[in-house]
């Protein structure tokens, strides 16, 4: 089916390279796939193609959800999930291990520890490269799905109020979501400690784009007017000890009491892998949508394999 | 008085570049951003550092014979902003200009991430694209990390 828009990239590496034009039109794209993510229907427009997952640090559930998108779609996949079976042990350069998968397979998708390896396999491969986290870098795969969830739960991205919650100061994710949703015309509310909220860089460029946010030190005293709370975790290397972390993970704790407070339709989100930042009680609340929201993993990132390989459903 | 004494400080070159209003203590940077520390060099290259100036003080770079290509003198502008340059040629300038930001940096300066793609052993090229000029700051095209002056002044190649 043709959809109005365009898609001109050769790569995904970084959310900053689309446009809001760009994330709708993959948004759009991947709902068309939701009969076939969920198994209802099937298709082989991928067929006889192989995509190589490069997992150059292990991540199970994004090396997963790009097998599974492109099996469903009819293609294959090939690859490694733990990088000392793979040359680079030897001291091979990425650039050469990634001209190398390129010429076997039809797509790459790079996991890797280092920040901006996507863009330099992008340099280097005769075929797309999707890049599926890179150090502390970008991650747009779980942006256009934490888009596509909130979209998909409250109807538009826009007039929502959105409240950001965790380690804001170092999570990748975080930033580069409120990079996206800077785009659209949205309220953000920025929740955590002090010392781990949103650097002032990006609170600057913010308030140059007009974009108006609120900060507050804990998720109890912001609940109550959010459409969306994304919780994101706060990890204990962070804290010089123990007893520091333990006080503040406390205050972060998102449990039956947070959620009272809360609207009726307010949709709670996670990246996960969670730890203490969402009770287990939550889980069947009808505020709960993180693991829908990791199952909307399969549908974007099919719709970005077909976008990719320039193969319409 | 103040013109003389200046005027023996450095003397005029006959041809060659004149690198002048230099932000104070950048001009041994500026020399190496030109290469001009290389042991290769055979012209005459005279330093002034700590230079009164009716806008403060200020560093100057003579080189002579020799006459660098705007393009090579733009990378100062990282830097040294204010800087400017000129041509000599018979003792007179025979063209004069303020450097300028090119819109990318390649080849000069390194990422300040440590763990940035390009601080490994890869066949390419720190590269970045220059977000603003005044004040500088430019952004790494590989990890997207941006770097101010003094940062790129500390992490120069």
């Amino acid at each position: 089916m043709k959809l109005k828009g365009e898609f001109n990239k050769d790569h995904v590496v970084s959310i900053r390279d689309f446009s809001i034009e760009e994330i709708e039109y993959v948004l759009d794209k991947a709902e068309l796939m939701e009969p076939i993510a969920q198994g209802h229907e099937t298709t082989d427009i991928l067929k006889g193609k192989i995509l190589a997952n490069l997992f150059f640090e292990p991540s199970t559930r994004t090396m997963l959800s790009f097998e599974a998108a492109m099996k469903r779609l009819g293609g294959n996949t090939i690859g490694f999930a733990n990088p000392d079976v793979s040359s680079s042990k030897k001291g091979e350069t990425l650039a050469d291990t990634i001209t190398v998968a390129s010429s076997y397979a039809d797509i790459v998708v790079l996991r890797h520890p280092q920040e901006g390896a996507a863009r330099l396999a992008s340099k280097f491969s005769s075929k797309p490269v999707l890049n599926a986290g890179d150090g502390a870098g970008q991650h747009p795969t779980q942006t256009l799905l934490d888009l596509y969830t909130i979209r998909k739960e409250r109807k538009e991205i826009s007039g929502n109020k959105i409240g950001i919650a965790g380690d804001l100061k170092y999570g990748r994710t975080v930033h580069s979501l409120t990079h996206a949703l800077s785009m659209y015309d949205t309220e953000l509310t920025f929740i955590a400690p002090p010392p781990l909220q949103m650097p002032k860089e990006i609170l600057r460029r913010l308030s140059e784009g007009g974009i108006g946010y609120e900060q507050h030190e804990n998720i109890d005293e912001a609940v109550e007017d959010l459409d969306v709370l994304y919780v994101t975790r706060i990890q204990r290397e962070r804290f010089p000890n123990e007893e520091e972390y333990l006080k503040i993970a406390d205050s972060y704790n998102v449990n039956l009491e947070t959620i009272e407070k809360a609207k009726k339709d307010m949709v709670i989100m996670h990246p996960l892998p969670r730890v203490d930042e969402i009770s287990p009680e939550v889980d069947k609340t009808p505020f709960a949508r993180y693991f829908e929201q990791a199952a909307n993993g399969i549908p974007v990132r099919m719709a970005l394999l077909s976008l990719l390989m320039g193969v319409e459903l | 008085m103040n013109d003389k004494k200046r005027a023996i400080k450095i003397s005029p070159i006959r041809k060659g570049t004149v690198i002048d209003h230099i932000r104070c203590g950048q001009s041994l940077k500026v020399l190496k951003i030109l290469g001009l520390t290389d042991v290769e060099i055979r012209d005459v290259v005279s330093i002034a550092m700590n230079v009164e100036s009716s806008s403060g003080k200020k560093d100057i770079v003579k080189v002579e014979n020799k006459e660098i290509s705007s393009e090579e003198l733009d990378k100062i502008s990282l830097i040294s902003p204010e800087t400017t340059i000129n041509i000599i040629r018979d003792y007179e300038v025979i063209k004069k200009q303020r450097v300028n930001l090119p819109k990318r940096v390649s080849g000069i300066v390194r990422c300040r991430n440590r763990n940035c793609i390009t601080n490994q052993r890869e066949p390419v090229d720190p590269e970045f694209k220059v977000i603003s000029s005044e004040p500088v700051n430019i952004k790494c095209i590989y990890c997207e990390r941006e770097m101010k002056e003094e940062e790129i002044s500390e992490n120069l190649l």
